[in-house]
């Protein structure tokens, strides 16, 4: 770092000025936020500026709106860190909720599976594949998997994004832990829920032991994992940086990692913004979940 | 004479049931910790390590630095029947057990010296967390009213934050190196102690910084069903001060259960380190971290697994042993809890 030259200094000056780097700090701050939350609107032709972009743009009648936007990239001097969202947000998207799609199909029948058979062969075996899940993160199972069905069986692409065939080996990767942990939320919470009065209810009244699990006993046991896939949701979608890594995909995470890298602030602070945002959601709808699995449960 | 001899005898009789009764809290727990095969296996696995990481020079073949740039990319033929891929067109060197890296590295030295790296961070996550959070959630619940008020909101805005994200950042932050480089500044000091040390400074605090939260959220509900028992009131009668009720009365009884959250994290925190040396905000090159070696081997994954899949082998290893260690601990501590992945 020491041997970088030194900018002439009316290079410097003239970034400074493009990037509105010599502002006081506190107008930086409310102009980054009021570009973000606040939406413009204009009749004037379009002029292309790396400054004005916005994520969100479209037209009613004549007018131009313009929302969200979250500044130029400094690394790129091409892009704009609206247009790093647009292209890449779509992916890691994807990938996300594949992953919490593979984590929930194999968790939740997993765990339903090792609790109705508690302390069988079933319920030992779905328990070590359990705690397997759990202690193989995705830099382990991310080569791994590429070793086995890319290099030796030459079943699937090892990189990539596009196709189906390659989402599979990074959605299983990220998901499979995932799925573990659901797994043993789920059998712990059903154990305790059929052990309840008005599942001995349910049973008494003649109900066939499908409808009593499924109805009865697997809807009340919900609550648990519900309440944990809000921050899964947020571990998956952090945890995409390696699976993008292993895997070659050009998401959202892969630029998060190498802006830190560039100190490429704008980059570094959207995408946060962009996550915190996500959780943000992510648990409103947690919350609302509840309230349907649980009728009891109500927000004051 | 003989009344009082008899009065001797009741007081010993009772210490002896007190005595009795103390030990089998943790007697017992350990007894039944033993009688669990998975988690004796992975105790015994967490201990083999441990000897690793410390007679790490003794194990190694090689030294972990040294690059022999006329080696680079090398395989053992005995390697060659594990991955047939690779079969017909890698360099073969009988000279490394396991093969060695891009730049000639030794890879057995390599994973061996990783040990003391995934190991440190085992040891010092739940060391600060146990120290920051048990303290933290000590005073908050003990004190409770207004401070626990404020202690635990902190807390909660802190918790809100997803705890990857806040290590990457801070890490990002640390490593910036740009105003590091003038002396007598903390910066610097800091910048140079995480030098000497290859990084892992740095790493100590970015997980030590996110990981107490827990920890004092359990210490402070612990404490909150403890404070208002009898024993405590008794404590507070023979007039026991403030700080001697909480380091003699409540503390001990609450250890049990921050012990085996903190071994159950063990394994999230190995993994921390090794994803962020993955990602190239961990250890200085060349410290060996199993992640930073992963992140090597995955650019060369198909012409030479063995450089991603040996260091990937040895991490997923030191999770199985901690998680089977730590939940064997959690049932041994409180059967009731079996398996509900808490």
């Amino acid at each position: 770092m020491e041997t970088e030259p030194t900018l002439p200094k009316e290079i410097i000056a003239n970034l400074e000025n493009k990037y509105r780097l010599n502002d006081p700090l506190w107008k930086q701050y409310v102009d980054y936020l009021t570009d973000i939350l606040v939406p413009r609107f204009s009749t004037a032709e379009e002029v292309p500026s790396l400054l004005t972009d916005a994520l969100i743009r479209f037209d009613v009648g004549a007018v131009h709106v313009k929302w969200m936007n979250f500044g130029p990239s400094y690394a790129s001097r091409a892009r704009t860190v609206n247009d790093i969202f647009k292209a890449q947000l779509p992916i890691s998207a994807q990938l996300g909720v594949l992953a919490l799609c593979i984590a929930l199909t194999i968790g939740i029948p997993m765990g339903i599976l090792a609790a109705l058979k508690q302390n069988t062969r079933w319920d030992y075996l779905g328990m070590s594949v359990a705690i397997f899940g759990v202690s193989v993160p995705v830099i382990v199972l991310g080569p791994l998997l590429i070793w086995i069905f890319a290099v030796t069986l030459r079943w699937l692409p090892a990189t990539g994004w596009g196709t189906w065939q390659q989402a599979i080996m990074p959605s299983v990767a990220l998901g499979l832990g995932s799925s573990a942990l659901i797994a043993r939320l789920t059998r712990a919470s059903l154990l305790q829920v059929i052990r309840e009065d008005y599942i001995r209810t349910a049973r008494a009244k003649g109900l066939q032991e499908r409808l009593v699990v499924i109805r009865h006993a697997l809807k009340n046991s919900m609550i648990p994992v519900v309440t944990v896939l809000g921050p899964l949701f947020a571990a998956l979608t952090t945890g995409t940086f390696i699976a993008e890594t292993i895997f070659g995909i050009p998401g959202m995470g892969k630029f998060f990692v190498t802006s830190i890298g560039n100190r490429d602030y704008p980059v570094i602070m959207g995408t946060t913004l962009l996550y915190a945002i996500f959780l943000v959601i992510a648990n409103l709808i947690v919350d609302i979940t509840y309230a349907w699995l649980d009728p009891r449960i109500r927000y004051t | 004479m003989a009344v009082q001899e008899s009065a001797i005898g009741q007081t010993l009789e009772r210490v002896k049931i007190k005595e009795r009764k103390q030990a089998s809290l943790w007697a017992d727990a350990l007894y039944r910790l033993l009688r669990n095969r998975a988690a004796v296996m992975g105790g015994l696995i967490a201990m083999g390590l441990i000897l690793v990481a410390i007679f790490a020079p003794w194990i190694a073949p090689r030294d972990y630095a040294t690059q022999i740039l006329t080696d680079n990319n090398r395989m053992p033929s005995w390697l060659l029947n594990l991955f047939p891929s690779s079969k017909g067109y890698v360099q073969i060197s009988e000279g490394y057990l396991l093969g060695a890296d891009y730049v000639g590295r030794d890879l057995f030295s390599r994973i061996i010296y990783g040990t003391r790296v995934s190991l440190s961070v085992a040891f010092m996550g739940p060391l600060i967390a146990l120290l920051v959070g048990t303290v933290y959630g000590t005073i908050s619940g003990f004190f409770s009213g207004r401070v626990d008020n404020l202690m635990m909101r902190f807390v909660d805005i802190m918790y809100a934050f997803p705890t990857l994200l806040l290590i990457i950042l801070l890490m990002a932050v640390f490593r910036s190196t740009t105003q590091a480089t003038v002396p007598g500044t903390l910066r610097y000091t800091l910048t140079s102690i995480d030098a000497r040390v290859g990084g892992m400074f740095f790493i100590y605090i970015g997980i030590g910084i996110t990981a107490w939260m827990g920890m004092a959220r359990l210490a402070r509900g612990q404490i909150l069903s403890l404070r208002e028992k009898e024993f405590i009131e008794a404590a507070r009668t023979i007039g026991a001060g403030n700080v001697r009720i909480m380091v003699r009365h409540i503390l001990p009884n609450i250890l049990g259960p921050l012990i085996v959250a903190e071994t159950l994290a063990i394994p999230t925190y190995i993994s921390y380190e090794a994803f962020l040396s993955f990602i190239g905000l961990g250890v200085n090159p060349p410290t060996p971290s199993w992640g930073s070696m992963i992140a090597d081997g995955a650019m060369s994954l198909r012409s030479y697994p063995n450089q991603a899949i040996f260091p990937a082998l040895a991490l997923a290893l030191t999770m199985f042993a901690f998680n089977f260690l730590g939940d064997g601990l959690r049932d041994a501590f409180d059967p009731r809890l079996r398996g509900t992945g808490k």
